[in-house]
């Protein structure tokens, strides 16, 4: 999925700058470090903003281009928030052919939401994922992390989003 | 601790009685019955630790926790019937179980010895007749578990479980009676290949490295990413240790002191149960220093994937545990040269590694007995999509697609007729219905234009488009392309590009020959696997399914409705009643019509997203 960058605006604490720079500094020197260190800090943050990975990059003493290059390489790094609803369809072969293309095309339209991003009040936020392994409740979708399977019509997508409303 | 190979055979009896009243032996003590509840992703996704926890309450309630044990195991296969519970020493299979089955279960069976009927699993194809046991489901019988033949059947989290089941026994007999050339040719005349995908052999990948020397690693690939297919995942959730013991054995054939498992961050359950087993072995001397006090010291280490497909690749994945951005690099050198941090190094397959173990202690030829004259063994697949029995399997290499799909998979649900089955993920292939009979082995799927992979197999109905499919794929492949290379990271744009022209309905004939040709460059021309094959699911269905492009290209139809831009949206008047639902449902206002009459869909209003179509009673509406 191609990474978007965030337009919900950066809040991070002193508290969490403090962690950050204390994980900068356990890890300085060690070879290959960059991949850990920016494991933890999305623990810290929940996501990577740009933010931080300045701070990163200054930390370490790299340029900001490659923690960027490292951070959007993975797909597990969020360059994105999770919303306060975080909703990820399963893209994976088993649910795709079982419509899950609809479903992710039905919560992006109900929510005015893209794919991969946040909505601006950082209320919702979607996301295509990757085969989540339930293949056998085909098609599925997570709704902060309650796993939604064996959907078979569009209105049980709604009605389960409005639970979250 | 475990300190010799005695110590290991009285571990194993000490432990027997475990687990003896699930392998059909006699068992002593207190204990009655053994519950096991599936602790894998798929019954946790529908619920098995909610369950787990109401039998404990339960059972404490009725005060007979002493006479149950309750073992969460890792997955028993067959997924979509979600959460499975075994009660054991009578084998009875219940299925979709909740937490408001529980008291009756635990009354009526645990107490008062009857069976609850209503919830024991009825086949879900043919007469749908009950079935008393997990072992006479159709679903089964056709099945042979090798590597996952303590899946299901033992507590993942506990060693002594897997030491009962002659754990460990393997890597005690390599290290106390063979040399490591006899490993190797052990493997070699075994005939093991790869299980994730390619289908090198492995002992050969061995002797390459042993023959070089200096530091060495043993690396396991465990960044199963292929959509659709959770193979591995259910061995490490299921039977972590196999995996283990079979890496210290590759570390004494190729003299290597060092493993790392790189895995997946998708896969906490996985994840979980491979530091308990880790910890665990360590715990119990076998892995550490001085394994069975023959001097030799072997231990493992895990690394996290962080989400990137061409990661499966082998240099790509040593170059994310270095902690790069995960690209490839060319080969040669290979691996078994200048691997992990340029040492010599071994990377195997889950699915690889759990076989080992067995082929030590049961010998080279027992294996080789099973599956074809050069694909040896069994093979496990993920059975999705289209498909009454979704789930795991494990089946003889040299099965037919018609057993795996008709026999063990119950067929095609809902009377629709079969299309195709889908092997090797993006990088395989479609197979056409006419060739349901080619027996499943690597020589086969590659000759029919689809790979082995490693192991994904979905089914495809009547209502799958191919056109379709292949942009799945191809989506996939250029989303995940690590872009090192330009013909996978350009090449496969382009490809997608022209795709999407012919499902919008702008595609021309030229444009099917252009991608055929672009095909070509990209598998020649790419640096890594990925791009090599990336094309194979355009090209297979070119092949087999060049009609269904065509329909698209010149008659601007999608011939199995899915295709959007090549649809409309049209109400049958002699089936519409005039409810007027789908008038109030749909969002554009593009259908009129007053109650109890036949109502019409404005075509140009519509914007085809379906709402009428789900909402009608009748079936009046339809996608022509």
């Amino acid at each position: 999925m191609k990474k978007t960058l965030t337009t919900v605006a950066f809040c991070g604490t002193k508290e969490q700058e403090e962690k950050l720079l204390a994980i900068i500094e356990k890890w300085k020197g060690t070879p290959g470090a960059l991949m850990p260190v920016l494991q933890e800090a999305q623990d810290v943050y929940g996501y990577l903003p740009i933010e931080v990975q300045k701070i990163i990059a200054a930390g370490m003493d790299v340029s900001l281009e490659e923690v960027f290059g490292i951070a959007s390489f993975y797909s597990q790094f969020a360059l994105n928030p999770k919303g306060e609803v975080s909703i990820g369809v399963c893209l994976g072969t088993a649910c795709y052919v079982k419509g899950s293309g609809q479903i992710i095309e039905r919560i992006s339209q109900q929510l005015g939401v893209e794919a991969g991003s946040t909505s601006a009040d950082g209320k919702y936020s979607l996301e295509a994922t990757r085969c989540i392994g339930a293949c056998g409740l085909a098609p599925v979708f997570t709704v902060n992390g309650e796993v939604y399977g064996r959907i078979s019509k569009m209105s049980e997508v709604d009605d389960i989003i409005a639970k979250y409303n | 601790m475990i300190q010799s190979i005695a110590q290991l055979e009285k571990a194993k009896l000490d432990n027997q009685n475990e687990i003896a009243m699930r392998v059909g032996g006699a068992s002593e003590g207190k204990v009655r019955h053994h519950v096991l509840i599936c602790g894998g992703t798929g019954c946790t996704s529908s619920g098995s630790t909610k369950l787990y926890n109401k039998l404990v309450e339960v059972l404490d309630e009725k005060g007979i926790s002493d006479e149950i044990k309750i073992v969460t195991t890792g997955c028993f296969g067959l997924c979509a019937l979600g959460p499975i519970m075994i009660v054991y020493p009578e084998g009875t299979f219940y299925s979709m179980v909740t937490p408001e089955d529980v008291p009756e279960i635990v009354e009526s069976h645990l107490i008062g010895g009857k069976l609850v009927e209503r919830l024991q699993f009825h086949e879900l194809s043919g007469d749908h007749h009950l079935v008393n046991s997990l072992a006479e489901t159709t679903f089964y019988k056709k099945q042979h578990r090798v590597a996952l033949h303590n899946c299901g059947l033992i507590d993942p989290e506990d060693i002594n479980e897997y030491l009962a089941r002659d754990g460990y026994a393997a890597l005690g007999k390599v290290l106390t009676s063979m040399t490591r050339e006899e490993v190797v040719q052990c493997l070699l005349d075994s005939g093991l290949k790869g299980r994730g995908g390619a289908g090198f052999p492995t002992g050969l990948k061995w002797k390459f490295a042993m023959g070089s020397t200096g530091k060495k690693y043993v690396c396991c690939n465990a960044d199963e990413g292929d959509p659709g297919a959770f193979m591995d995942r259910s061995i490490l959730e299921g039977d972590p240790h196999s995996v283990l013991e079979a890496m210290a054995i590759a570390g004494y054939a190729i003299g290597s002191d060092e493993g790392y498992i790189y895995v997946r961050a998708e896969y906490p359950i996985a994840i979980q149960r491979l530091t308990i087993a880790i910890n665990q072995a360590r715990e119990e001397g076998l892995l550490g220093e001085n394994i069975f006090g023959t001097g030799f010291n072997f231990d493992i280490k895990l690394r996290f994937g962080a989400g990137a497909f061409v990661c499966g690749e082998e240099t790509a994945l040593m170059t994310s545990i270095e902690g790069n951005r995960g690209e490839p690099r060319p080969r040669p050198p290979f691996p078994a040269v200048k691997g992990l941090f340029g040492k010599p190094t071994i990377l195997n397959n889950v699915e690889t590694y759990a076989n080992i173990p067995q082929i030590i202690l049961k010998g080279a030829e027992w294996f080789a007995s099973m599956g074809t004259e050069k694909s040896k063994g069994t093979k496990v697949f993920a059975l999705g999509g289209k498909i009454t029995n979704t789930g795991l399997v494990e089946v003889p290499m040299g099965t037919t697609l018609r057993e795996v799909i008709e026999e063990i998979g119950g067929g095609i649900p809902n009377g629709k007729k079969f299309k195709a089955a889908q092997t090797g993920g993006p990088s395989g292939g479609c197979i056409p219905a006419s060739l349901i009979d080619t027996p499943i082995d690597y020589e086969n799927l590659i000759a029919i234009g689809s790979m082995m992979g490693s192991g994904g197999l979905i089914v495809m109905d009547e209502d799958t488009c191919m056109v379709d499919i292949a942009r799945f794929f191809l989506d996939f492949t250029v989303d995940e392309s690590c872009g090192k290379c330009t013909p996978c990271r350009v090449g496969t744009k382009r490809l997608l590009e022209l795709l999407d022209k012919i499902i919008e309905g702008n595609g021309t004939l030229e444009d099917i020959d252009k991608m055929e040709e672009l095909c070509y460059y990209i598998k020649s021309a790419s640096l890594c696997g990925l791009g090599q094959t990336a094309p194979n699911p355009v090209l297979s269905t070119l092949r087999y399914f060049r009609d269904e492009y065509v329909a698209h290209v010149v008659d601007k139809k999608c011939p199995a409705g899915v295709c959007k831009n090549l649809l409309q949206y049209h109400i049958i008047p002699e089936k519409c009643k005039g409810c007027t639902l789908c008038a109030r449902k749909c969002p554009v206002n593009a259908i009129s019509g007053s109650v109890k009459e036949v109502h019409v869909i404005d075509t140009s209003k519509c914007i085809k997203c379906g709402v009428c179509i789900s909402n009608c009673k009748f079936g009046a509406i339809v996608k022509v």
